[in-house]
């Protein structure tokens, strides 16, 4: 979208209804994590225009919601929900299988107004929920240990009415960690999804992980981390226990590690990456010369860059 | 005007320039305002007559034409352009050539543009402009970055002359983006802008060039240090405080 110089001859042409909306969902949807409200606020004021921001907002909020993974508590305080598109009913609900509760959620009030108790349907088999549930106790024990602020969740998503040995079925466990602290100007999330298919045949089990890290901090500026890896593995099938204990010990092991290479990343920014774009001093190691750019034409490189100028 | 800049504080920075469009379609009445305090990333436009590069900016702009520092022409061709006094004009000429040199001792690479011109205050306005790309397809001499941005623009307010001194004013934005990406880590991408000023009196003993030249320097040395610390640091202390370390995390567990 590359937007030239206005001619500005006489009144500019009014935008139509939708390109107005598809520009509200646009900022909306690209909020960083824990921002979607003030830029809300900031896009209302922009578009000056009620219908077309409640029509934007009632699109945008739930595909955000559902990227973010956001965490809602329940009303009655009997844990959390969260909103993902592996826990999403329909698009107002969402199923928290810890507590086999179904919640109904306002998108743009980012709230949860009510929850009822889920149906059968809506539950795994028993056979699949040993596994779920398994699962679920080691990842929360994971999560509580390695994130301080980590909510996480295990569904059960492909083959979750398999109820015995003989057909594969999957497990999604996701786990999200965000900080929010606008106060000083600083927001984060990390997110972790991870797809683990139970192989009857083949008697493994699949994982395949994905991680993704943003950071914001806008003081006097704009700047931010954007960071996603994906990864594989594998182990036995094995009882509901042991299975669990593998899939959650496989996936402490790499997050573990990409917490580390993105450690890493960040070491190696001054020195390396960052020299790639300006280096901290010129190669003499002194300031440059501003008085003196005739003592250049001695250097060899110098003498040659102006060859190619002249 | 306030709810569009704020909503250009919170957008990914790689969006820019579809952030910028969009802001300008919705208030079109805001146009001159919007362009002048929202920094795109530089666009470059290719001298025929003696096949440089130059930098486009609002101030080599008239209409839809650019005017070259190196021809001093403008492309496409405009009949009553506006140019710099032949004073001016021979201090542009030097300041480009010696912003070429700085540019590459500090950049190894990419593209530098000056344009001078008068103000109202009987000083002048000096732009300098640098535009790097450091990805290892262009000019990343270490191969480290899959993609790489740096744009700088500085302008500097010369006033008049008085008593062997002058008062410069300078306005740094620096725009950049870096993105590493391999096997073991997957994409990582930092990118963000930064905007800061700097007000000096100094002797023009040594002339305009050497004083502003040197405030430059000065202020990119300072933006770069605090993206590499404040900036990218913070970014990072929000990563270890999402999920610290595994050394910290087992020295707390009783067991194992």
């Amino acid at each position: 979208m590359s937007d030239d110089d206005e001619e500005t001859s006489t009144e500019p042409e009014e935008l139509s209804h939708k390109q107005k909306l598809e520009i509200a969902k646009w900022f909306l949807i690209n909020s960083p994590p824990g921002e979607i409200q003030y830029v809300a606020k900031d896009v209302k004021a922009v578009l000056k225009d009620e219908n077309v921001y409640e029509a934007a907002a009632a699109e945008a909020f739930p595909l955000y919601n559902k990227s973010h993974m956001i965490c809602l508590q329940l009303p009655d305080r009997s844990g959390d929900v969260m909103v993902t598109s592996f826990s999403e009913i329909t698009e107002d609900e969402y199923l928290d299988p810890r507590t086999a509760q179904v919640a109904v959620v306002n998108h743009v009030k980012q709230a949860c107004t009510e929850v009822r108790p889920a149906s059968d349907e809506e539950l795994p088999s028993a056979y699949v929920e040993e596994y779920r549930c398994a699962v679920d106790a080691e990842i929360s024990k994971y999560v509580g240990e390695a994130y301080p602020k980590g909510v996480c969740s295990v569904y059960s998503t492909k083959g979750k009415h398999v109820e015995e040995p003989g057909s594969n079925f999957e497990l999604v466990v996701v786990i999200l960690a965000s900080r929010h602290s606008p106060q000083n100007f600083c927001n984060g999330s990390w997110r972790s999804i991870w797809n683990v298919v139970f192989e009857d045949e083949l008697q493994i089990v699949e994982l395949r992980g994905r991680m993704e890290v943003g950071a914001h901090y806008f003081e006097e500026g704009n700047v931010q981390l954007d960071a996603k890896h994906e990864c594989k593995d594998s182990t036995a099938f094995q009882s509901p226990d042991d299975c669990a204990a593998s899939v959650v010990n496989i996936i402490r092991h790499h997050e573990t590690e990409y917490l580390n290479s993105l450690q890493t990343s960040y070491l190696n920014l001054p020195d390396t990456t960052f020299k790639d774009l300006r280096r901290k001093l010129p190669v003499t190691r002194t300031l440059f010369p501003w008085h003196n750019t005739m003592q250049f034409s001695l250097t060899r490189d110098i003498s040659k860059e102006l060859g190619i100028g002249k | 005007m306030e709810a569009a800049m704020g909503l250009m504080r919170r957008i990914p920075p790689k969006h820019t320039e579809t952030a910028l469009s969009a802001l300008l379609s919705l208030l079109p009445h805001h146009s001159s305002d919007l362009l002048s305090q929202v920094d795109q990333p530089l666009q470059v436009l290719c001298d025929v007559d003696c096949g440089k590069e130059f930098i486009l900016c609002e101030y080599n702009r008239d209409a839809d034409s650019y005017r070259s520092p190196w021809s001093n022409k403008y492309h496409p061709p405009l009949e009553d352009g506006p140019h710099p006094s032949p004073e001016l004009r021979k201090l542009e000429i030097e300041a480009n050539e010696v912003f070429a040199i700085y540019r590459e001792q500090y950049y190894e690479g990419g593209i530098s543009s000056v344009y001078l011109w008068e103000d109202e205050n009987e000083g002048f306005v000096a732009c300098f402009l640098i535009k790097k790309d450091g990805s290892k397809t262009a000019h990343g001499k270490r191969g480290y970055l899959q993609e790489g941005a740096w744009d700088a623009i500085h302008v500097i307010e010369v006033g008049p002359e008085e008593e062997g001194k002058a008062h410069y004013c300078l306005t740094s934005t620096v725009m950049l983006s870096l993105t590493t990406n391999d096997e073991s880590s997957g994409t990582f991408n930092l990118s963000g802008s930064i905007r800061r000023q700097m007000n000096m009196d100094l002797s023009v003993a040594e002339g305009h060039l050497c004083n502003m030249g040197k405030m430059i320097e000065e202020m990119e040395g300072k933006l770069r240090n605090s993206l590499d610390q404040v900036y990218f640091g913070k970014t990072k202390e929000m990563v270890c405080t999402l999920r610290p370390p595994a050394e910290l995390v087992q020295m707390r567990l009783p067991d194992s």
